[in-house]
């Protein structure tokens, strides 16, 4: 079962092979056999899971499925989830549970795919570790000693131990590709625009993106085109068609030119790293790519300015969380400032809170132009750099991190030796461009997995996992799996 | 640059984040090292630059004045820490 592809399980569901309900249960049973290790969810949403594939199961019979329907999935506790917990991994929302449903979850709900539970993430999505989490730090599954990245590490990490065919993220600054290559899966980001924020609990609203992580690019694309799309709750969505991201997979890469940033390849890159990525790009070109190098010469500007837009717009979006509507409220507030300090104060972890701070000294009196305007005209230059690119290239790779999975604790005591992880990813969400990771190996040092970073043109989604489909047509990489969490559950079915 | 623990505190109250007094330091150098990575800014010259707020530099949709929402009082004041009579709650703030 853990090795079949979505297409696959969508033919054993309608063969009658195996029902929604026996593939729902079985995911359950590894989550409740191996989620102790890992951490990846925060809440398992059991009744939910099963009476969504029971729903399934009828549409099904009745003929009614789609090609979705019944296959079992995992959502970022970041979307917002009708009737169920929705703690976006902090203090401050512990109780929460959402009235309504986040767009995307609507749109997965209406294709037929069961809940199977809420994953864990960096609070807020502000993180790179998985590691700021109210619900304790997730588990990289090929080293519990390593961390699995963030800010979508639960997700990502429910996907390569195959505790679930496919899961939703978010990325602000990589937090979708980041730990899709820290834990050897696939994941996408989408442009900014193509897929509804609406119920997304915002970070930075400016750079925020859901997209999704799976096992394969085939996988991914079945289910991004079907939570793509324009959506009028979300005030930049964006009003374009969303074509079949299917049917474009098998196109031939014949002639297309890879553009490779000299800037990704500098200093800072770990070596075992770069050998892995240099023989991903020796494979394009047996598959006849040509290799052009480019350069993204304002890369090294992409740290600063992130650390100040997506600060400044958290400062801005987090002060809803004031204890008076929904969220934590503190013990015995003697006045309305007291209960905002001490709500806020004990609700938010460090990450946040620091997050914050940054972002209201940024945007306070007198500072504004030095930092937030500057740090938007530094984001002009950056964006320009992909539109000069692009002209000559059709996409752009390179690596997605510059390192493997670090230890647990290895940079948790210093914020900034942290954000400098994010700069290959962070650059793409400053322009509203698409990327994603695609497993290429494992690091010759530490045997950790390694991706691939594949950028695309506004809009070029559809290209992006055309490339990477043809990749995982000559290679295995995206079939490796965790030993420890790569056997299949005995009482399965389809076995 | 640095930000004494004067700032952070007083960055802390526009915030409305209270923060215990054994972590101001320890903010107070995390804050001053994370704008000594901003401020790799200055090096680059700006001037003429259109700043970019929104990758496509699409305008704010607007839509009809209509309602669209349904009254769901009850399911949404069901998160509030504090309710009475279809209030919210507050500590007094007029005496």
């Amino acid at each position: 079962m853990i090795t079949k592809s979505l297409t696959e399980l969508s033919a054993g569901l309608k063969t009658g092979d195996f029902s929604s309900i026996e593939l729902t249960q079985y995911y359950l049973d590894r989550i409740s056999k191996y989620d102790s290790d890992l951490n990846a969810f925060i809440t398992v949403t059991e009744e939910q899971a099963l009476s969504g594939a029971k729903s399934a199961d009828e549409q099904i019979a009745a003929g009614t499925a789609g090609a979705l329907t019944g296959i079992p999935m995992a959502h970022k506790d970041l979307f917002c989830t009708d009737g169920v917990r929705t703690t976006c991994a902090s203090k401050m929302l512990d109780n929460f549970i959402a009235p309504y449903n986040a767009t995307v979850v609507e749109k997965l709900n209406a294709a037929g795919m069961p809940m199977l539970g809420k994953t864990n993430m960096d609070e807020f999505a502000m993180g790179s570790s998985n590691e700021n989490s109210y619900y304790g730090a997730v588990k990289n599954p090929w080293d519990l000693e390593r961390v699995p990245g963030g800010s979508s590490g639960g997700s990502a990490v429910a996907v390569a131990a195959r505790l679930a065919p496919i899961a939703t993220g978010t990325d602000t600054g990589g937090s979708i590709r980041q730990p899709a290559s820290l834990t050897g899966i696939t994941g996408i980001k989408p442009t900014y625009g193509r897929v509804s924020r609406f119920g997304m609990i915002a970070y930075a609203s400016s750079l925020d993106q859901g997209g999704i992580f799976g096992t394969s690019a085939s996988d991914c694309a079945m289910v991004l085109e079907t939570m793509s799309g324009f959506d009028p709750k979300d005030s930049t969505s964006v009003e374009r068609e969303v074509p079949n991201m299917s049917a474009t997979l098998n196109d031939s890469l014949k002639g297309l030119k890879i553009g490779l940033p000299k800037e990704f390849f500098g200093e800072g890159l770990d070596s075992s790293v770069a050998e892995v990525v240099e023989s991903a790009i020796e494979e394009y070109k047996k598959l006849g790519a040509e290799i052009v190098e480019i350069s993204l010469p304002n890369t090294h500007l992409a740290i600063p300015s992130y650390y100040v837009i997506a600060p400044a717009e958290a400062s801005s979006n987090l002060s809803r969380f004031d204890g008076v509507r929904y969220g934590y409220r503190c013990e015995d507030p003697v006045d309305l400032t007291d209960m905002y300090m001490r709500s806020r104060g004990e609700g938010f972890g460090t990450e946040v809170k620091r997050r914050i701070m940054t972002g209201t000294y940024a945007l306070s009196a007198g500072y504004y132009d030095a930092y937030y305007l500057k740090a938007q005209k530094i984001r002009r230059l950056i964006s320009n750099d992909f539109k000069e690119a692009f002209e000559k290239v059709g996409v752009i790779m390179g690596p997605v991190a510059p390192e493997t999975a670090f230890k647990l604790g290895e940079k948790s005591g210093d914020a900034v030796s942290m954000y400098l992880a994010d700069i290959y990813t962070l650059s793409l969400n400053l322009a509203g461009l698409t990327g994603m990771s695609v497993p290429a190996g494992f690091s010759s040092s530490n045997k950790m997995p390694v991706g691939l970073q594949i950028i695309g043109n506004y809009f070029e989604e559809a290209k992006l996992l055309n490339v990477a489909h043809q990749y995982q047509q000559v290679t295995d990489w995206h079939k490796a799996m965790p030993a420890a969490f790569a056997q299949a559950n005995k009482s399965g079915e389809g076995e | 640059m640095s930000l004494s623990p004067e700032e952070v505190k007083q960055i802390a109250f526009l915030a409305r984040l209270s923060i215990q007094e054994q972590n101001i330091e320890q903010y107070s150098q995390d804050l001053s090292s994370i704008f000594g990575l901003v401020e790799q800014m200055n090096a680059q010259d700006v001037e003429n630059i259109e700043p970019m707020a929104h990758p496509q530099d699409a305008m704010q949709r607007l839509r009809d004045d209509v309602v669209t929402e349904t009254n769901q009082r009850e399911k949404l004041m069901s998160n509030a820490p504090l309710t009475e009579a279809g209030l919210f709650l507050v500590p007094k703030v007029l005496d």
